[in-house]
Protein backbone atom coordinates (compact mmCIF):
# COMPACT_ATOMS: atom_id res chain seq x y z
CA UNK A 1 0.00 0.00 0.00
CA UNK A 2 2.97 2.44 0.88
CA UNK A 3 4.85 1.69 -2.34
CA UNK A 4 2.26 1.82 -4.32
CA UNK A 5 1.24 5.12 -2.43
CA UNK A 6 4.72 6.42 -3.37
CA UNK A 7 4.34 5.68 -6.96
CA UNK A 8 1.35 7.42 -7.73
CA UNK A 9 2.74 10.72 -5.86
CA UNK A 10 6.36 10.01 -7.89
CA UNK A 11 3.99 9.52 -10.99
CA UNK A 12 2.33 12.80 -10.39
CA UNK A 13 5.24 14.54 -8.71
CA UNK A 14 7.85 14.27 -11.46
CA UNK A 15 5.82 16.32 -13.91
CA UNK A 16 4.72 19.14 -11.33
CA UNK A 17 8.10 19.59 -10.53
CA UNK A 18 9.18 19.69 -14.55
CA UNK A 19 6.53 22.11 -15.07
CA UNK A 20 7.15 24.19 -11.74
CA UNK A 21 11.11 24.42 -12.87
CA UNK A 22 10.05 25.04 -16.19
CA UNK A 23 7.95 28.26 -15.34
CA UNK A 24 10.99 29.49 -12.63
CA UNK A 25 13.41 28.88 -15.64
CA UNK A 26 11.10 30.91 -17.57
CA UNK A 27 9.61 33.82 -15.91
CA UNK A 28 12.82 35.64 -15.78
CA UNK A 29 13.59 34.91 -19.54
CA UNK A 30 14.12 37.60 -21.99
CA UNK A 31 14.78 35.63 -24.72
CA UNK A 32 12.41 35.72 -27.80
CA UNK A 33 12.50 31.82 -28.49
CA UNK A 34 11.78 31.15 -25.04
CA UNK A 35 9.30 33.02 -23.84
CA UNK A 36 7.93 32.76 -20.24
CA UNK A 37 5.71 29.93 -19.14
CA UNK A 38 3.11 31.72 -18.03
CA UNK A 39 2.78 33.82 -22.06
CA UNK A 40 2.96 30.36 -23.28
CA UNK A 41 0.26 29.32 -21.36
CA UNK A 42 -2.03 31.91 -21.84
CA UNK A 43 -1.53 31.87 -25.36
CA UNK A 44 -2.63 28.43 -24.98
CA UNK A 45 -5.77 29.20 -23.57
CA UNK A 46 -6.25 31.52 -26.35
CA UNK A 47 -5.36 29.90 -29.26
CA UNK A 48 -6.66 26.33 -28.60
CA UNK A 49 -9.84 27.11 -26.14
CA UNK A 50 -11.41 26.63 -28.38
CA UNK A 51 -10.58 29.05 -31.38
CA UNK A 52 -8.57 26.65 -33.63
CA UNK A 53 -9.85 23.23 -32.26
CA UNK A 54 -11.98 23.32 -35.57
CA UNK A 55 -9.75 24.79 -38.01
CA UNK A 56 -6.68 23.02 -36.99
CA UNK A 57 -7.33 20.35 -34.16
CA UNK A 58 -9.90 18.42 -36.36
CA UNK A 59 -8.46 18.56 -39.53
CA UNK A 60 -5.15 17.05 -38.00
CA UNK A 61 -7.82 14.30 -36.14
CA UNK A 62 -9.32 13.63 -38.82
CA UNK A 63 -6.23 12.53 -40.89
CA UNK A 64 -4.87 10.42 -38.20
CA UNK A 65 -7.93 8.71 -37.69
CA UNK A 66 -8.36 8.10 -41.06
CA UNK A 67 -4.65 7.11 -42.11
CA UNK A 68 -4.72 4.77 -38.79
CA UNK A 69 -8.01 2.71 -39.72
CA UNK A 70 -6.48 2.00 -43.16
CA UNK A 71 -3.80 1.12 -42.02
CA UNK A 72 -5.22 -1.67 -39.06
CA UNK A 73 -7.63 -2.53 -41.65
CA UNK A 74 -4.46 -3.37 -43.90
CA UNK A 75 -1.83 -4.51 -41.38
CA UNK A 76 -4.23 -6.64 -39.68
CA UNK A 77 -5.79 -8.38 -43.11
CA UNK A 78 -2.54 -8.60 -44.94
CA UNK A 79 -0.52 -9.86 -41.51
CA UNK A 80 -3.25 -12.72 -41.00
CA UNK A 81 -3.19 -13.72 -44.41
CA UNK A 82 0.86 -14.02 -44.22
CA UNK A 83 0.91 -15.39 -40.90
CA UNK A 84 -1.42 -18.11 -41.88
CA UNK A 85 0.72 -18.97 -45.36
CA UNK A 86 4.28 -19.76 -45.00
CA UNK A 87 5.15 -19.79 -48.44
CA UNK A 88 3.67 -16.48 -48.95
CA UNK A 89 5.50 -14.96 -46.13
CA UNK A 90 9.10 -16.40 -47.40
CA UNK A 91 8.16 -15.05 -50.66
CA UNK A 92 7.41 -11.28 -49.08
CA UNK A 93 9.68 -11.35 -46.20
CA UNK A 94 12.32 -9.19 -47.54
CA UNK A 95 9.90 -6.94 -49.67
CA UNK A 96 8.39 -5.97 -46.61
CA UNK A 97 11.74 -5.29 -45.03
CA UNK A 98 12.80 -3.54 -47.85
CA UNK A 99 9.57 -0.94 -47.93
CA UNK A 100 9.73 -0.74 -44.13
CA UNK A 101 13.14 0.12 -43.90
CA UNK A 102 11.94 3.72 -46.33
CA UNK A 103 11.68 6.68 -43.78
CA UNK A 104 8.08 7.81 -44.64
CA UNK A 105 8.82 11.18 -44.94
CA UNK A 106 10.78 10.36 -47.75
CA UNK A 107 7.53 9.37 -49.61
CA UNK A 108 6.31 13.25 -49.05
CA UNK A 109 7.40 14.37 -52.27
CA UNK A 110 6.58 11.44 -54.48
CA UNK A 111 2.79 11.36 -52.59
CA UNK A 112 2.60 15.05 -53.79
CA UNK A 113 3.78 13.95 -57.30
CA UNK A 114 1.46 11.10 -57.90
CA UNK A 115 -1.72 12.34 -55.32
CA UNK A 116 -1.48 16.04 -55.55
CA UNK A 117 -1.04 18.46 -52.37
CA UNK A 118 -4.60 17.38 -51.05
CA UNK A 119 -6.10 15.15 -47.60
CA UNK A 120 -6.05 12.33 -50.12
CA UNK A 121 -2.03 12.80 -49.72
CA UNK A 122 -1.38 13.29 -46.09
CA UNK A 123 -3.81 10.06 -45.16
CA UNK A 124 -1.95 7.74 -47.20
CA UNK A 125 1.35 9.06 -45.75
CA UNK A 126 -0.09 8.46 -42.00
CA UNK A 127 -1.32 5.30 -42.99
CA UNK A 128 2.32 4.32 -44.64
CA UNK A 129 4.07 4.66 -41.77
CA UNK A 130 1.07 3.09 -39.68
CA UNK A 131 1.16 -0.11 -41.62
CA UNK A 132 4.29 -1.41 -40.44
CA UNK A 133 4.34 -2.20 -36.97
CA UNK A 134 0.24 -3.58 -37.72
CA UNK A 135 2.03 -5.52 -40.14
CA UNK A 136 4.67 -7.67 -38.87
CA UNK A 137 2.90 -7.66 -34.95
CA UNK A 138 0.11 -9.37 -36.79
CA UNK A 139 2.30 -11.81 -38.84
CA UNK A 140 4.25 -12.94 -35.64
CA UNK A 141 1.44 -12.93 -33.85
CA UNK A 142 -0.53 -15.23 -36.25
CA UNK A 143 2.79 -17.32 -36.91
CA UNK A 144 3.62 -17.99 -33.38
CA UNK A 145 -0.40 -19.29 -32.41
CA UNK A 146 -0.47 -22.32 -30.38
CA UNK A 147 -0.60 -25.32 -32.25
CA UNK A 148 -2.97 -27.09 -29.77
CA UNK A 149 -5.18 -24.24 -30.06
CA UNK A 150 -5.23 -24.50 -33.63
CA UNK A 151 -5.26 -28.77 -33.59
CA UNK A 152 -8.26 -27.81 -31.41
CA UNK A 153 -10.00 -26.07 -33.81
CA UNK A 154 -9.08 -28.61 -36.57
CA UNK A 155 -9.99 -31.68 -34.85
CA UNK A 156 -13.75 -30.14 -33.98
CA UNK A 157 -13.64 -29.11 -38.29
CA UNK A 158 -14.08 -25.18 -37.45
CA UNK A 159 -14.37 -23.63 -40.84
CA UNK A 160 -11.88 -22.02 -41.99
CA UNK A 161 -13.56 -18.71 -41.80
CA UNK A 162 -14.83 -19.16 -38.32
CA UNK A 163 -11.48 -20.48 -37.38
CA UNK A 164 -9.96 -17.39 -38.84
CA UNK A 165 -12.54 -15.04 -36.83
CA UNK A 166 -12.52 -16.45 -33.42
CA UNK A 167 -9.23 -18.58 -33.36
CA UNK A 168 -6.53 -16.71 -35.33
CA UNK A 169 -7.69 -13.13 -34.83
CA UNK A 170 -7.99 -13.41 -31.28
CA UNK A 171 -4.71 -15.21 -30.15
CA UNK A 172 -3.18 -13.12 -32.17
CA UNK A 173 -4.62 -9.76 -31.02
CA UNK A 174 -2.20 -9.24 -28.08
CA UNK A 175 0.47 -8.75 -30.45
CA UNK A 176 -1.69 -6.22 -32.87
CA UNK A 177 -2.61 -4.22 -29.80
CA UNK A 178 1.05 -3.69 -29.55
CA UNK A 179 1.91 -3.34 -32.87
CA UNK A 180 -1.28 -0.66 -33.06
CA UNK A 181 0.07 1.34 -30.14
CA UNK A 182 3.56 1.57 -32.12
CA UNK A 183 1.62 2.68 -34.99
CA UNK A 184 -0.29 5.61 -32.92
CA UNK A 185 2.63 7.40 -31.90
CA UNK A 186 3.95 7.00 -35.65
CA UNK A 187 0.75 7.93 -36.61
CA UNK A 188 1.24 11.11 -34.82
CA UNK A 189 4.77 11.62 -35.54
CA UNK A 190 3.61 11.62 -39.71
CA UNK A 191 0.79 13.74 -39.10
CA UNK A 192 3.12 16.48 -38.17
CA UNK A 193 5.29 15.80 -41.27
CA UNK A 194 2.92 15.90 -43.67
CA UNK A 195 1.11 19.07 -42.54
CA UNK A 196 4.73 21.03 -42.37
CA UNK A 197 4.39 20.15 -46.67
CA UNK A 198 2.43 22.47 -48.75
CA UNK A 199 -0.43 22.18 -46.18
CA UNK A 200 -3.46 25.27 -45.44
CA UNK A 201 -4.27 24.05 -41.84
CA UNK A 202 -3.73 21.06 -39.00
CA UNK A 203 -1.28 21.51 -35.60
CA UNK A 204 2.04 21.16 -38.13
CA UNK A 205 0.96 23.42 -40.16
CA UNK A 206 0.35 25.83 -37.17
CA UNK A 207 3.50 25.16 -35.69
CA UNK A 208 5.80 25.95 -38.36
CA UNK A 209 3.44 28.74 -39.60
CA UNK A 210 4.21 30.55 -36.10
CA UNK A 211 7.48 30.02 -36.19
CA UNK A 212 7.49 31.66 -39.85
CA UNK A 213 5.81 34.38 -38.61
CA UNK A 214 7.85 34.42 -35.09
CA UNK A 215 4.62 34.04 -33.21
CA UNK A 216 6.99 32.04 -30.97
CA UNK A 217 4.71 31.77 -27.87
CA UNK A 218 2.07 29.87 -30.26
CA UNK A 219 5.17 28.18 -31.97
CA UNK A 220 5.28 26.54 -28.22
CA UNK A 221 1.63 26.52 -27.45
CA UNK A 222 1.22 24.06 -30.60
CA UNK A 223 4.40 22.21 -29.17
CA UNK A 224 2.11 21.53 -25.92
CA UNK A 225 -0.80 20.68 -27.31
CA UNK A 226 0.57 17.83 -29.41
CA UNK A 227 2.65 16.44 -26.39
CA UNK A 228 -0.97 16.51 -24.73
CA UNK A 229 -2.55 14.99 -28.00
CA UNK A 230 -0.53 11.99 -27.95
CA UNK A 231 -0.67 11.66 -23.77
CA UNK A 232 -4.37 11.65 -24.39
CA UNK A 233 -4.39 9.42 -27.40
CA UNK A 234 -2.43 6.85 -25.91
CA UNK A 235 -3.97 6.68 -22.81
CA UNK A 236 -7.52 6.51 -24.75
CA UNK A 237 -6.08 3.44 -26.22
CA UNK A 238 -4.61 1.89 -23.47
CA UNK A 239 -7.79 1.71 -21.76
CA UNK A 240 -9.06 0.20 -25.08
CA UNK A 241 -6.70 -1.84 -25.31
CA UNK A 242 -7.24 -3.51 -21.46
CA UNK A 243 -10.96 -3.29 -21.94
CA UNK A 244 -10.22 -6.10 -25.64
CA UNK A 245 -7.47 -7.90 -23.95
CA UNK A 246 -9.20 -8.57 -20.30
CA UNK A 247 -8.93 -12.19 -20.72
CA UNK A 248 -5.02 -12.12 -22.02
CA UNK A 249 -4.31 -10.21 -18.13
CA UNK A 250 -5.76 -12.59 -16.79
CA UNK A 251 -4.71 -15.51 -18.60
CA UNK A 252 -1.40 -14.31 -18.22
CA UNK A 253 -1.54 -14.28 -14.70
CA UNK A 254 -2.75 -17.61 -14.02
CA UNK A 255 -0.18 -19.05 -16.41
CA UNK A 256 2.70 -17.30 -14.32
CA UNK A 257 0.50 -18.29 -11.05
CA UNK A 258 0.60 -22.24 -12.05
CA UNK A 259 4.06 -22.16 -13.51
CA UNK B 1 -17.54 -55.01 -38.57
CA UNK B 2 -16.00 -52.85 -35.97
CA UNK B 3 -16.60 -49.30 -35.35
CA UNK B 4 -13.08 -48.59 -35.67
CA UNK B 5 -9.80 -50.18 -37.41
CA UNK B 6 -6.62 -49.44 -37.26
CA UNK B 7 -4.86 -51.43 -40.01
CA UNK B 8 -1.18 -52.05 -40.30
CA UNK B 9 -0.75 -48.21 -39.11
CA UNK B 10 2.92 -46.79 -40.43
CA UNK B 11 4.56 -43.53 -39.43
CA UNK B 12 7.81 -41.72 -39.57
CA UNK B 13 9.14 -38.47 -39.33
CA UNK B 14 11.76 -37.12 -41.02
CA UNK B 15 14.04 -38.14 -44.20
CA UNK B 16 17.11 -40.15 -45.40
CA UNK B 17 19.50 -40.60 -42.16
CA UNK B 18 17.66 -38.51 -39.60
CA UNK B 19 14.56 -40.84 -40.42
CA UNK B 20 12.39 -41.61 -36.92
CA UNK B 21 9.96 -44.37 -37.19
CA UNK B 22 7.16 -43.64 -34.84
CA UNK B 23 5.24 -46.35 -34.94
CA UNK B 24 5.24 -49.86 -36.91
CA UNK B 25 2.32 -52.25 -38.74
CA UNK B 26 0.37 -51.12 -35.91
CA UNK B 27 -2.94 -52.91 -36.05
CA UNK B 28 -6.28 -53.12 -33.96
CA UNK B 29 -9.82 -52.76 -33.96
CA UNK B 30 -12.16 -51.42 -31.44
CA UNK B 31 -16.10 -52.03 -31.15
CA UNK B 32 -19.00 -49.82 -30.84
CA UNK B 33 -19.34 -49.01 -26.73
CA UNK B 34 -15.57 -50.12 -26.24
CA UNK B 35 -13.05 -48.30 -23.83
CA UNK B 36 -9.53 -49.31 -25.00
CA UNK B 37 -6.53 -48.14 -23.57
CA UNK B 38 -3.50 -47.30 -25.17
CA UNK B 39 -0.64 -48.39 -23.12
CA UNK B 40 3.13 -48.13 -23.71
CA UNK B 41 6.37 -47.09 -22.74
CA UNK B 42 7.29 -43.16 -22.90
CA UNK B 43 8.33 -42.27 -26.57
CA UNK B 44 6.60 -45.73 -28.08
CA UNK B 45 4.47 -43.16 -30.57
CA UNK B 46 1.02 -43.14 -28.76
CA UNK B 47 0.52 -39.44 -29.20
CA UNK B 48 1.51 -40.21 -32.90
CA UNK B 49 -1.38 -43.15 -33.03
CA UNK B 50 -4.31 -40.90 -31.57
CA UNK B 51 -3.15 -37.82 -34.49
CA UNK B 52 -3.59 -40.24 -36.83
CA UNK B 53 -6.93 -42.13 -35.89
CA UNK B 54 -8.19 -38.62 -35.21
CA UNK B 55 -7.05 -37.27 -38.71
CA UNK B 56 -4.69 -35.00 -37.67
CA UNK B 57 -2.06 -36.91 -39.07
CA UNK B 58 -1.68 -38.47 -42.32
CA UNK B 59 -0.31 -41.78 -41.87
CA UNK B 60 2.70 -42.96 -44.08
CA UNK B 61 1.45 -46.05 -44.56
CA UNK B 62 -1.79 -48.76 -43.78
CA UNK B 63 -4.72 -46.71 -42.56
CA UNK B 64 -7.39 -46.21 -39.85
CA UNK B 65 -10.99 -46.96 -40.69
CA UNK B 66 -14.54 -45.60 -39.22
CA UNK B 67 -17.30 -47.09 -40.49
CA UNK B 68 -15.50 -48.72 -43.12
CA UNK B 69 -14.51 -45.45 -44.75
CA UNK B 70 -10.57 -44.54 -44.30
CA UNK B 71 -9.94 -41.66 -42.11
CA UNK B 72 -8.47 -38.68 -44.51
CA UNK B 73 -8.79 -36.04 -42.34
CA UNK B 74 -10.71 -34.86 -38.60
CA UNK B 75 -13.94 -37.05 -38.91
CA UNK B 76 -17.29 -35.35 -38.02
CA UNK B 77 -17.85 -38.33 -35.43
CA UNK B 78 -15.02 -38.52 -33.29
CA UNK B 79 -13.77 -35.25 -31.00
CA UNK B 80 -10.35 -35.22 -28.82
CA UNK B 81 -9.22 -34.25 -25.39
CA UNK B 82 -5.82 -33.32 -25.48
CA UNK B 83 -3.41 -33.74 -22.44
CA UNK B 84 -2.83 -29.88 -22.37
CA UNK B 85 -6.27 -28.33 -21.14
CA UNK B 86 -4.80 -25.15 -20.48
CA UNK B 87 -3.56 -25.15 -24.37
CA UNK B 88 -6.51 -26.36 -25.70
CA UNK B 89 -9.35 -24.26 -24.33
CA UNK B 90 -9.97 -20.96 -26.06
CA UNK B 91 -8.75 -18.57 -23.48
CA UNK B 92 -10.41 -15.75 -24.98
CA UNK B 93 -14.13 -17.82 -24.30
CA UNK B 94 -16.33 -18.35 -21.47
CA UNK B 95 -16.17 -21.71 -20.80
CA UNK B 96 -20.43 -21.87 -22.44
CA UNK B 97 -18.39 -20.52 -25.55
CA UNK B 98 -15.94 -22.82 -25.66
CA UNK B 99 -18.32 -25.66 -25.26
CA UNK B 100 -20.59 -24.13 -28.02
CA UNK B 101 -18.09 -23.26 -30.19
CA UNK B 102 -17.26 -26.25 -32.30
CA UNK B 103 -21.35 -26.57 -32.59
CA UNK B 104 -20.97 -24.26 -35.32
CA UNK B 105 -19.75 -25.98 -38.31
CA UNK B 106 -22.71 -28.62 -37.16
CA UNK B 107 -25.70 -26.48 -38.87
CA UNK B 108 -27.36 -25.80 -35.41
CA UNK B 109 -28.97 -22.54 -34.62
CA UNK B 110 -28.08 -20.69 -32.54
CA UNK B 111 -30.38 -21.80 -29.48
CA UNK B 112 -29.71 -25.60 -30.15
CA UNK B 113 -26.09 -24.91 -29.51
CA UNK B 114 -26.25 -23.36 -26.39
CA UNK B 115 -29.09 -25.80 -25.06
CA UNK B 116 -26.40 -28.47 -26.11
CA UNK B 117 -23.66 -26.81 -24.45
CA UNK B 118 -25.44 -26.16 -21.31
CA UNK B 119 -26.62 -29.86 -21.37
CA UNK B 120 -22.82 -31.08 -21.77
CA UNK B 121 -21.28 -28.60 -19.28
CA UNK B 122 -23.62 -29.59 -16.51
CA UNK B 123 -23.00 -33.24 -17.60
CA UNK B 124 -19.81 -32.64 -16.08
CA UNK B 125 -20.98 -30.60 -13.31
CA UNK B 126 -19.85 -27.31 -14.16
CA UNK B 127 -23.44 -25.22 -14.53
CA UNK B 128 -21.94 -23.02 -11.69
CA UNK B 129 -19.09 -21.73 -13.78
CA UNK B 130 -20.96 -21.12 -17.24
CA UNK B 131 -19.85 -17.78 -17.59
CA UNK B 132 -16.29 -18.19 -16.11
CA UNK B 133 -13.29 -18.33 -18.31
CA UNK B 134 -11.24 -21.59 -18.54
CA UNK B 135 -8.10 -19.63 -16.55
CA UNK B 136 -9.86 -18.76 -13.31
CA UNK B 137 -10.57 -22.54 -13.01
CA UNK B 138 -8.35 -25.16 -11.77
CA UNK B 139 -7.15 -27.67 -13.98
CA UNK B 140 -9.15 -30.82 -13.31
CA UNK B 141 -11.88 -27.93 -14.12
CA UNK B 142 -10.54 -27.37 -17.26
CA UNK B 143 -10.11 -30.66 -18.05
CA UNK B 144 -14.07 -31.14 -17.17
CA UNK B 145 -14.64 -27.90 -19.38
CA UNK B 146 -12.62 -29.43 -22.31
CA UNK B 147 -14.47 -32.89 -21.76
CA UNK B 148 -17.80 -31.39 -21.67
CA UNK B 149 -16.76 -29.61 -25.52
CA UNK B 150 -16.30 -33.00 -26.45
CA UNK B 151 -19.38 -34.56 -25.44
CA UNK B 152 -21.27 -31.77 -26.82
CA UNK B 153 -20.22 -32.24 -29.83
CA UNK B 154 -22.17 -35.84 -29.64
CA UNK B 155 -18.89 -37.93 -31.31
CA UNK B 156 -19.38 -41.64 -31.76
CA UNK B 157 -15.72 -41.82 -30.95
CA UNK B 158 -13.99 -40.03 -28.26
CA UNK B 159 -9.96 -39.90 -28.13
CA UNK B 160 -8.09 -38.87 -25.02
CA UNK B 161 -4.37 -38.00 -25.26
CA UNK B 162 -3.18 -38.69 -22.09
CA UNK B 163 -6.15 -36.45 -20.51
CA UNK B 164 -5.29 -36.67 -16.69
CA UNK B 165 -1.83 -36.35 -16.83
CA UNK B 166 -1.33 -33.10 -15.09
CA UNK B 167 -3.66 -32.79 -12.34
CA UNK B 168 -3.62 -34.18 -8.36
CA UNK B 169 -4.54 -37.72 -8.09
CA UNK B 170 -7.75 -36.65 -6.24
CA UNK B 171 -8.85 -35.02 -8.99
CA UNK B 172 -7.49 -37.48 -11.35
CA UNK B 173 -9.99 -40.46 -9.73
CA UNK B 174 -12.89 -37.76 -10.01
CA UNK B 175 -12.07 -37.38 -13.81
CA UNK B 176 -12.13 -41.02 -14.49
CA UNK B 177 -14.62 -41.60 -13.06
CA UNK B 178 -16.64 -38.94 -14.49
CA UNK B 179 -15.33 -40.58 -17.75
CA UNK B 180 -17.36 -43.60 -17.25
CA UNK B 181 -20.34 -42.21 -15.89
CA UNK B 182 -19.82 -40.03 -19.57
CA UNK B 183 -19.50 -42.86 -21.55
CA UNK B 184 -22.68 -44.69 -20.60
CA UNK B 185 -24.74 -41.56 -20.42
CA UNK B 186 -23.86 -40.44 -24.15
CA UNK B 187 -22.84 -44.09 -25.13
CA UNK B 188 -19.69 -42.78 -27.07
CA UNK B 189 -16.76 -44.72 -27.69
CA UNK B 190 -13.56 -44.31 -26.12
CA UNK B 191 -9.64 -44.84 -27.47
CA UNK B 192 -7.51 -43.42 -24.27
CA UNK B 193 -3.79 -42.81 -24.35
CA UNK B 194 -2.08 -42.99 -21.26
CA UNK B 195 1.04 -44.38 -19.39
CA UNK B 196 -0.07 -44.97 -16.26
CA UNK B 197 -0.76 -48.81 -16.34
CA UNK B 198 -3.31 -48.61 -13.17
CA UNK B 199 -5.78 -45.79 -14.98
CA UNK B 200 -5.29 -47.92 -18.27
CA UNK B 201 -6.86 -51.28 -16.09
CA UNK B 202 -9.13 -49.41 -13.99
CA UNK B 203 -10.84 -47.52 -17.11
CA UNK B 204 -10.86 -50.34 -20.04
CA UNK B 205 -12.79 -53.17 -21.55
CA UNK B 206 -9.50 -53.63 -23.16
CA UNK B 207 -6.18 -52.82 -23.13
CA UNK B 208 -3.38 -52.19 -26.07
CA UNK B 209 -0.04 -52.58 -24.82
CA UNK B 210 2.35 -51.28 -27.05
CA UNK B 211 6.39 -52.27 -27.46
CA UNK B 212 8.81 -49.25 -26.99
CA UNK B 213 9.48 -47.40 -30.50
CA UNK B 214 8.68 -48.29 -33.54
CA UNK B 215 5.37 -48.90 -31.94
CA UNK B 216 3.66 -51.82 -32.17
CA UNK B 217 0.73 -54.06 -30.93
CA UNK B 218 2.76 -55.83 -28.19
CA UNK B 219 -0.20 -57.65 -26.55
CA UNK B 220 -4.08 -57.03 -26.35
CA UNK B 221 -5.61 -57.45 -22.96
CA UNK B 222 -9.23 -57.82 -22.32
CA UNK B 223 -10.25 -56.37 -18.71
CA UNK B 224 -13.36 -57.79 -17.15
CA UNK B 225 -13.52 -56.29 -13.73
CA UNK B 226 -17.24 -56.07 -12.98
CA UNK B 227 -18.58 -52.87 -13.53
CA UNK B 228 -19.70 -50.08 -12.64
CA UNK B 229 -16.18 -50.00 -11.46
CA UNK B 230 -15.29 -47.86 -7.89
CA UNK B 231 -11.79 -46.17 -7.08
CA UNK B 232 -11.69 -47.90 -3.76
CA UNK B 233 -13.49 -51.81 -4.54
CA UNK B 234 -12.32 -52.28 -7.94
CA UNK B 235 -8.57 -51.47 -7.33
CA UNK B 236 -8.60 -53.80 -4.34
CA UNK B 237 -9.85 -56.60 -5.97
CA UNK B 238 -7.12 -59.18 -6.82
CA UNK B 239 -7.94 -59.00 -10.35
CA UNK B 240 -7.20 -55.97 -10.35
CA UNK B 241 -3.47 -56.69 -9.18
CA UNK B 242 -3.27 -59.56 -11.18
CA UNK B 243 -4.21 -57.62 -14.17
CA UNK B 244 -1.50 -54.74 -13.29
CA UNK B 245 1.34 -56.62 -12.92
CA UNK B 246 0.46 -58.39 -16.39
CA UNK B 247 0.18 -55.24 -17.86
CA UNK B 248 3.55 -54.37 -16.54
CA UNK B 249 5.12 -57.13 -17.40
CA UNK B 250 4.21 -56.33 -20.82
CA UNK B 251 5.08 -53.02 -21.32
CA UNK B 252 8.61 -54.29 -19.99
CA UNK B 253 8.89 -57.41 -22.19
CA UNK B 254 11.25 -56.82 -25.11
CA UNK B 255 9.24 -56.91 -28.20
CA UNK B 256 9.08 -60.45 -29.78
CA UNK B 257 11.04 -60.96 -33.05
CA UNK B 258 13.63 -58.24 -32.20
Amino acid sequence: MRRRLLAASLELGVPVVLVAGWWLWSTRSESFYYPPLPDILSTFADTWLFERVADDVLPSLARLAAGFTIAAIFGIGLGLALGLSRPARLTLAPTVEFLRAIPTPALIPVAIVLLGIGDTMRVTIIATACVWPILLNAIDGVAGIDTTLVETARSYRVRRLDRVRWVVLPAALPQIFAGMRTSLSVGILVMVVSEMEASTNGIGFFVLQSQRTFAIPEMWSGILLLGILGYALNFGFTRIERRVLRWHRGWRASALGAA
Amino acid sequence: MSLLEVDRLGMHYGQGRRVTEAIRDLSFAVERGELVSVIGPSGCGKTTLLRCIGGLLAPTSGAVVLRGEPVTGPPDEMAVVFQEYNRSLFPWMTVRQNVAFPLRGKGLTKHARRERGEEAIAAVGLTRSLDHYPWELSGGMQQRVAIARALAYQPSVLLMDEPFASVDAQTRADLEDLTLRVRDEFGVTIVLVTHDIDESVYLADRIVVLSPAPGRVQETVRVELPKPRDQIETRTLPEFTELRTHVHRAVKRPPEGV
